[in-house]
């Protein structure tokens, strides 16, 4: 019964998927994503289309491999021997996952949030010039009007506009986590990667970012890990639910969550409330 | 709390606490008899000038040869350990951290090489020196001295830029910076003081070690102009003289660690001085 289900669940995510091809257009395209570990098969034929300028969600209890799915679309996997990747992760017609690609300018596609902020070993300002100046920009005036443009952008200007120089340790943890916002956007990616960005915040800062997303979409395509349920669904406009490495259902979250077809996915809604 | 706790919360309070200070006063007892035995000898002459004729039967003069003799040998082996060790460490920690048991096996190279006697250093330096048809010389020195210390200042630079948390690593490379910025740009500027206590060791090393310049570099009254002249070292100094059946110049081989004590103590509250303003905007 178990083999005839999962080919159910198989042809409704291609259905579904296909729905999403017609509805939005994508920006990247992950198809059948494998990532080995040592003994263990962490993503198991992950496909998937990432709609641009919405925000999709991955959702999935612990070790279901949402951060390891995110850490394969920016190559940050390259830094762990043990893991094997395989398939084909397009961003604008190029592989990701091709050997020569060349890995920064594929990282600057992408901006990375992650779970807690770490923030260079610099002040404030230098900071996100550091991001502004990865991009080839010398000129002190433009990194300047840039740095304050980032910083507005993910209102911390009138924060910090007059300690710019102090290190960016002073900073609370929620300001730390927009500054390293602040940083990636500065590399002007198309994509914002965000692994559980509140997990380590206060409810007022974790509110913020929300917020913060909610604009950025109007220019970014942002892909959300969080095991936060409630998150989700003020958030996605495209939920993923994944569950021991597979993704179990896709679609809008109204669907989703009010209509869940899998025994896990219910099972993970009632838990989560 | 239970009355046997209580009392064995005292009792080990009591041992570490014994040892700890003890520790201390043993510290401090080694550079008070080093102070009152060269005290006499203790002049401005000891460090302005450099060994007259009758120096070594209690003449005038001082060991300023051996002082910048000694100084010539630690800052150009630190120097040269530093180009060959900074790279090396980021190596490790940037380039190999895919290859974990690459990266032990070096790391248990490196101590393993920090672990060998520097009279070994000594004798391989001396083979070297004449292979390639050297005399004693202050390139010699400088040589086999950076070979010794260019072990002790990449373990200690790595260790602490191992303790780097890996976010940050990933947060560098996700911006796009290529691996020689995450380098240089990330974890040199995370790592600065962990670069500056490297420093200080192998520093402090090289300029203490009397085994390692026995053969290579040589001894000489006179101050080095070049690179192949002889050089004086203060170990060596204080070793020749201290071996002096007269007293006053074994006293001038205290006065001589005196010195070599002051140099290092110097060095180190500086260097420490350094790294706690840079340190400032690190992370923790």
């Amino acid at each position: 019964m178990n083999a005839q289900n999962l080919q159910l669940m198989d042809t409704q995510t291609a259905n579904l998927q296909s729905l999403q091809m017609k509805k939005q257009p994508s920006i990247l395209q992950i198809k059948d994503l494998n990532v080995y570990a040592e003994k263990q098969h962490i993503l198991k034929n992950i496909s998937l289309n990432i709609p641009k300028n919405k925000i999709t969600v991955l959702l999935g209890p612990s070790g279901c491999g949402k951060t390891t799915l995110l850490k394969s679309l920016n190559k940050l996997t390259d830094l762990y021997r043990e893991l094997r990747v395989s398939g084909q992760i397009f961003i604008e017609e190029d592989d990701i996952l091709k050997t020569n690609t060349n890995a920064p300018l594929i990282r600057q596609k992408m901006g990375l949030l992650s779970q807690k902020p770490f923030p260079l070993p610099v002040s404030i300002y230098k900071n996100v010039a550091y991001g502004i100046k990865l991009k080839g920009v010398k000129n002190k005036d433009l990194i300047d009007y840039n740095v304050e443009k980032k910083l507005r952008e993910v209102g911390l200007w009138d924060e910090v506009k007059d300690r710019l120089h102090k290190s960016a340790d002073s900073l609370s943890i929620g300001q730390q986590q927009r500054l390293c916002l602040a940083r990636g956007l500065a590399v002007k990616p198309r994509i914002i990667l965000a692994d559980e960005p509140t997990s380590a915040l206060d409810p007022v800062s974790s509110k913020i970012i929300e917020n913060l997303f909610r604009e950025l979409k109007k220019h970014y395509t942002i892909i959300l890990v969080t095991h936060i349920l409630r998150q989700a669904q003020r958030l996605a406009d495209n939920v993923v639910f994944m569950h021991y490495g597979e993704i179990i259902e896709q679609g809008s979250p109204e669907k989703l969550f009010k209509t869940p077809k899998s025994v896990q996915l219910r099972e993970y809604l009632v838990e989560g409330n | 709390m239970n009355e046997r706790k209580i009392i064995e919360e005292k009792i080990f309070k009591l041992l570490t606490g014994i040892a700890t200070y003890s520790l201390i006063a043993i510290l401090g007892y080694i550079i008070a008899i080093i102070f009152i035995n060269g005290f006499n000898s203790l002049s401005l002459d000891m460090i302005t000038k450099t060994p007259s004729g009758g120096y070594y039967y209690g003449g005038e003069g001082g060991v300023l040869n051996a002082i910048v003799g000694s100084l010539y040998i630690a800052l150009g082996a630190t120097f040269i350990a530093i180009i060959i060790g900074v790279p090396a460490a980021l190596f490790i920690n940037v380039h190999l951290i895919r290859y974990k048991r690459t990266q032990n096996t070096i790391r248990y190279l490196l101590d393993a090489l920090w672990g060998i006697p520097s009279i070994v250093y000594g004798a391989f330096g001396f083979a070297f020196m004449l292979y390639l048809g050297m005399n004693a010389s202050l390139l010699a020195g400088i040589i086999t001295v950076a070979l010794l210390i260019t072990p002790i200042i990449i373990r200690t630079f790595d260790e602490v830029l191992s303790t780097i948390p890996k976010g940050l690593h990933e947060a560098s490379l996700a911006m796009g910076s290529t691996k020689t910025e995450t380098a240089f740009k990330v974890l040199f500027r995370q790592g600065f003081s962990g670069f500056i206590t490297a420093v200080l060791l192998g520093f402090g090393r090289g300029i203490g070690d009397a085994a390692s310049v026995l053969f290579t570099a040589g001894y000489t009254d006179l101050i080095p102009k070049y690179l192949d002249e002889p050089a004086a070292t203060l170990p060596l100094a204080i070793f020749f003289q201290l071996t002096s059946p007269i007293p006053e110049v074994r006293e001038r081989a205290y006065a001589a660690a005196a010195i070599l004590t002051i140099i290092i103590l110097i060095i180190s509250l500086s260097a420490r001085l350094l790294s706690r303003n840079y340190s400032k905007s690190n992370i923790k």
